[in-house]
């Protein structure tokens, strides 16, 4: 689903963010990407998402690769990726229901098939019966599963979490994590960005591992002790 | 793989629409516009001074060159009108004896384009001159008859133009026996030639002031964009379009034109109305028909549309210069 061939990302100074960076994810894979903060999990990310190009190297997402990938292709590409931010970006001028519609909204999806999508992917996450609420009404948890619910809500084949735990107590954290498990239950290949040690050590899936840039262990996919179910 | 998956993916979303409300795609996307539209103008709603003010400035601007140009065009009217009453006045030589005068109507009658002409005799013009001015004391002074006979030609009505006019008087004055040609016309000229520079000052004004609502527009939208950052920022990353982020600010922007043609057309009309009654009374004294047009029905549609579209350039100029900077890379964090 997702792969690296010798990523390397350079910013204009003598920043490197990625040094040749080579992985493979497969379908229905979940694995962590954790790092000290600066080793280049979030560049990592943003190439994904082309939000960035890589310097040298390939990124392949799905079997397109990123690189030559014209500008205007870039919002159809994205649509078969979902993202869950840790400040999850909602937006607060509108009901839950709305936020998670934006996805299906920017596809042209009829309203009513937006309302049943919707509704689905918010009995997903449990806030079925919040639909209506503004999102600045609930907790930290519960805005953090909306943003779920939008990243998952058009069932793209690729999820990526950037530190979707960061702000959020252990119970809470483990609940997300248990959704994002599900999702790659059905298939759904799932990357996420943490360092919450503690969190990924319990969860005992593959793990890469940055550290200044380069990928220092979890290159192979091969099964980590304890590994995939 | 991502091929296929989309491919799965609108074969899917195919599939659906079959089961359920059937829906094509034009219909459907015809309805988002709708949606996208009524949006625009709600989040105008929302703001009414702000959009109020908007209209008010873009309608002084539009209506200040369009009324120009409106009263122009009236006064062009006119003078058409007035052109058509020119008159020849030829005056003939003093020693000319009134046979020789009837044979010169006869000669300028054959020149043909002449509607008619009129003798008057010197005699005639005399006591004419002595009851029109009032002079008749002095005049009786003189020795003998100051005035020559004259002859008043009206053109026929093809030759009543600016240079029908100007070639029969050419004619005319080339006869031997007439001393001079006076064509009532050169301040007919003045007022063309005047409203010609007018006109082409007003259409000056008017693209300055196009120009003008085009950045009040693009200014305002770029607020709007401003306010609407993280919309525009989620929109983009979960896979909108360029165009499907842009689309509600050029709806705005063609509402602020719609309301802005409104508030020029309402200016136009109080204008006008508060004008007709002096400028009866002053056309009454010049014996004139003269009168203020409006804008009429197409006059209206033509200034609301252009008016539309003025603001829906103004708000792509924002959005093509603003819309890029806001790059979703910024909220990806560090």
């Amino acid at each position: 689903m997702i792969e690296f061939r010798q990523v390397t990302k350079r910013y204009d100074s003598d920043h490197t963010a990625l040094r040749q960076v080579s992985f493979e994810l497969d379908r229905g894979e979940l694995a962590f990407l954790t790092g000290h903060s600066g080793a280049g999990k979030s560049t990592l990310l943003k190439l994904l998402m082309v939000m960035e190009r890589p310097t040298a190297g390939e990124v392949v997402v799905g079997g397109q690769r990123l690189n030559t990938l014209p500008k205007r292709q870039i919002p159809y590409l994205r649509r078969h990726i979902g993202v869950v931010f840790q400040n999850h970006q909602l937006l607060f001028d509108r009901t839950v229901f709305d936020n998670v519609a934006m996805p299906l909204e920017v596809m042209g999806v009829s309203p009513t098939d937006i309302g049943r999508r919707v509704r689905a992917a918010l009995d997903k996450v449990g806030l079925l019966k919040k639909e209506k609420m503004n999102p600045m009404q609930l907790s930290g948890g519960e805005q953090q599963r909306v943003g779920i619910a939008r990243a998952v809500v058009n069932k793209p084949p690729l999820l990526l979490a950037d530190e979707p735990t960061g702000n959020l107590d252990p119970e809470l954290s483990a609940d997300i994590m248990h959704l994002f498990t599900q999702f790659s239950q059905v298939g759904v290949t799932v990357l996420i960005a943490s360092h919450d040690i503690a969190l990924i050590n319990d969860m005992g899936r593959r793990r890469l591992t940055l550290d200044h840039g380069r990928l220092t262990a979890g290159a192979g996919s091969q099964v980590m002790p304890g590994g995939r179910v | 793989m991502a091929t296929d998956s989309r491919q799965n993916a609108d074969s899917q979303r195919g599939a659906r629409q079959g089961r359920g409300a059937p829906a094509s795609p034009v219909k459907q996307y015809l309805a988002h516009q709708r949606r996208v539209a009524r949006d625009s103008a709600r989040r105008l709603w929302q703001t009414p001074v702000a959009t109020a003010m908007t209209w008010a400035v873009m309608g002084i601007a539009l209506s200040l060159p369009v009324a120009l140009l409106l009263l122009l065009g009236s006064l062009q009217g006119v003078s058409s009108g007035w052109e058509s009453s020119a008159r020849i006045t030829a005056y003939i030589e003093m020693g000319v004896p009134l046979e020789k005068a009837n044979e010169l109507v006869l000669t300028v009658n054959g020149y043909g384009r002449v509607a008619s002409v009129e003798l008057i005799e010197r005699g005639q013009a005399l006591s004419e001159f002595r009851e029109s001015s009032g002079l008749g004391d002095v005049l009786d002074f003189l020795e003998g008859n100051p005035l020559p006979h004259t002859l008043l030609i009206t053109p026929e009505e093809g030759a009543r133009t600016a240079k029908g006019v100007q070639s029969l008087a050419t004619f005319i004055e080339g006869m031997d026996e007439i001393e001079r040609v006076q064509v009532d016309l050169g301040w007919l000229q003045r007022l063309n030639a005047m409203t010609d520079i007018l006109t082409r000052a007003a259409w000056a004004l008017a693209l300055l002031l196009a120009a003008a609502v085009v950045l009040v527009i693009g200014n305002t939208v770029r607020l709007a964009i401003e306010s609407r950052r993280d919309e525009i920022l989620v929109a983009k990353l979960v896979g909108g379009t360029d165009a499907f982020v842009r689309r509600p600010f050029l709806y705005t922007g063609a509402w602020f034109g719609l309301g802005g043609g409104v508030v020029a057309w309402l200016l136009i009309q109080v204008t006008f109305w508060w004008l007709s009654g002096p400028i009866e009374r002053l056309a009454g004294l010049y014996n004139s028909d003269f009168s203020l047009n409006g804008p009429g029905l197409e006059g209206v549609f033509a200034l609301i549309v252009i008016a539309m579209l003025l603001g829906w350039l103004g708000a792509w100029v924002a959005v093509k210069r603003h819309m890029d900077d806001i790059d979703p890379g910024d909220i990806a964090g560090g």
